[in-house]
């Protein structure tokens, strides 16, 4: 298919980390039904590193693939580092997006952050609120 | 891999009737209908013969038909003429409906910005009008009623005879999109009360680019492209002849099929429907008693309908959805939305539109293939799970 890259099929027709963690460390939700892609991110962490990351994605091809392959990224790796993965960097694993499906990117980035930020407020971690956007702020979904 | 193509309302294969129609017009015949030369009079006698053959299929008069590039060019010129027409009689009411095609309904904001008055009728949830509606509508300074034939997504089929009973009745001007029901199911412009009609070439195994539009002996078109005198100087451009023999060598045998196709083509829908119906939180969309024999329209709870798609196209089915993500933007089909679905469950929409070259084995094939991706994608989506567990609730 032209519209997606290889890449993004690949993710897409096999992905990577479906499903959920019992007693995750953190869970992100982000995106909305209305909109037509809801992901949800559940990581184990464990010495501040991400020690596993499952998700759940309704949405489109690209939301799925977005989700997979943001998994891929930051499996094993410490927290401060997955927090710092930006849509861009989803963007480019996946060797490109259409750009009305660019918002699949920032979802990605939007849940894990999310499930960071449930991780950090279920252990009473002091955090800088700053760094972690309203989910809303992408301008996307208007419920 | 075998292609199961059943996105026909998308566009069709063209036939061997058609192909075989055209080729002489590209190799040998192919001069301008407007030369004097033998090369050119050929091509000009199989535009009269194309135009007769169409005429007839419709019911009307050769000289009722004008050739264009497509539907969305009829639909454009019928409403900028008829818009023409109610200018110079100070009649500015238009009235159509919800769930038209875009080539309608962006014409028709243009209108309204040029100071028409556009009433779009409600379809309600079944995705149609009554009669009594059009009639109830009505003012004294309506122009126009335009409705489709039948709707490109959900199917359903329009009271068409009786919605131009009620326009003729009260004077005024009764114009349809047909798109989706020409070569499909019985037209008759006299018998039906239509003014003018619009339809393409390439839903009935005729080729793309190609179109027409009929309208009543004295009713005046306004040009939409200017040009020479081709069509009775009212589309100019030099003529596509194959185009036009191959679309009206298409409608030809696709109007002296019509029985035993569309008996065909049902039945294959009428199992497709029932097959889906059987998995739980689903809705077939459209009305089910006057439907297009080819059209198939369901909405499947908790997932979304791309990802529908890219999962059949790998097992080689062709379908469509009208979820936001296969239209380029956020909200899903106006269609689905106009038919009071919420937007949730307007993105998980899938439709399959049939055609006689779709076989039992197809069906077989697709019922099969079908229940295990939704299941997959359910068991996938957070939304699906939430649902399940009693935290949001179901629609369906």
């Amino acid at each position: 298919m032209a519209l997606y890259s290889e890449k993004v099929m690949d993710h897409f027709r096999n992905p990577r980390n479906v499903g959920s963690i019992e007693n995750p460390s953190g869970v992100g939700e982000v995106g909305n039904a209305k909109c037509g892609d809801i992901m949800k991110i559940y990581l184990k962490i464990e010495n501040e590193i991400i020690t596993d990351v499952k998700f759940e994605t309704f949405g489109c091809g690209s939301a799925i693939a977005s989700s997979s392959i943001a998994t891929e990224l930051i499996k094993g790796k410490p927290v401060s580092e997955a927090l710092e993965l930006s849509n861009k960097a989803v963007v480019e694993a996946l060797e490109g997006l259409p750009v009305h499906k660019l918002h699949c990117s920032v979802l990605a980035e939007e849940a894990i952050k999310a499930a960071v930020q449930d991780y950090y407020e279920k252990n009473g971690i002091a955090y800088d609120k700053t760094q972690f956007p309203d989910c809303e702020a992408c301008g996307h979904c208007h419920e | 891999m075998k292609t199961i193509y059943m996105d026909n309302a998308a566009t069709t294969k063209m036939s061997r009737t058609a192909i075989d129609a055209m080729l002489p017009f590209m190799e040998e015949y192919y001069g301008n209908p407007s030369s004097l030369h033998t090369v050119g009079q050929i091509a000009a006698e199989a535009l009269d013969k194309a135009r007769a053959d169409v005429a007839q299929c419709l019911g009307c008069k050769p000289t009722e038909i004008t050739f264009t590039s497509g539907g969305s060019e009829a639909d454009n010129q019928a409403l900028i003429s008829v818009a023409k027409i109610g200018e110079r009689k100070g009649k500015k009411h238009i009235i159509s409906t919800a769930f038209e095609h875009h080539a309608m309904l962006h014409t028709l904001d243009k209108l309204a910005k040029q100071g028409f008055d556009i009433e779009l009728l409600p379809v309600g949830k079944t995705g149609t009008i009554t009669a009594e509606q059009v009639k109830n509508a009505i003012r004294e300074d309506t122009i126009l009623v335009s409705t489709m034939y039948a709707n490109n997504e959900i199917g359903s089929v329009l009271p068409i005879a009786e919605i131009g009973a009620v326009c003729h009745e009260k004077g005024v001007l009764f114009h349809t999109d047909a798109v989706q029901a020409t070569g499909h199911l019985h037209i008759n412009v006299v018998e039906q009360n239509i003014d003018m009609l619009s339809f393409s070439g390439h839903k009935f195994h005729g080729p793309k680019g190609i179109g027409v539009l009929y309208a009543k002996r004295g009713i005046v078109l306004s040009n939409v492209i200017e040009g020479g005198a081709q069509e009775r100087g009212k589309r100019g451009g030099t003529e596509n002849i194959p185009a036009i023999v191959g679309m009206a060598a298409a409608l030809k045998e696709a109007c002296e099929h019509i029985d035993d196709y569309g008996t065909k083509v049902a039945a294959l829908r009428d199992q497709l429907i029932a097959g889906l119906s059987q998995i739980p939180h689903s809705v077939v969309n459209g009305d089910l008693k006057n439907r297009l024999p080819g059209n198939v329209n369901m909405c499947f709870e908790g997932i979304e309908g791309e990802s529908i798609l890219l999962m059949l196209d790998a097992k080689g089915i062709c379908a469509s959805s009208g979820s936001a993500c296969t239209s380029g933007s956020l909200d899903p089909s106006h269609v689905l939305l106009s038919i009071g679905l919420p937007h949730e469950i307007a993105h998980g929409s899938l439709r399959l539109s049939l055609c006689e070259y779709n076989t039992q084995e197809e069906v077989d094939y697709v019922l099969k293939e079908i229940p295990p991706i939704i299941e997959y994608l359910r068991n996938m989506s957070p939304l699906w799970k939430d649902k399940v567990i009693g935290k949001k609730k179901f629609f369906l």
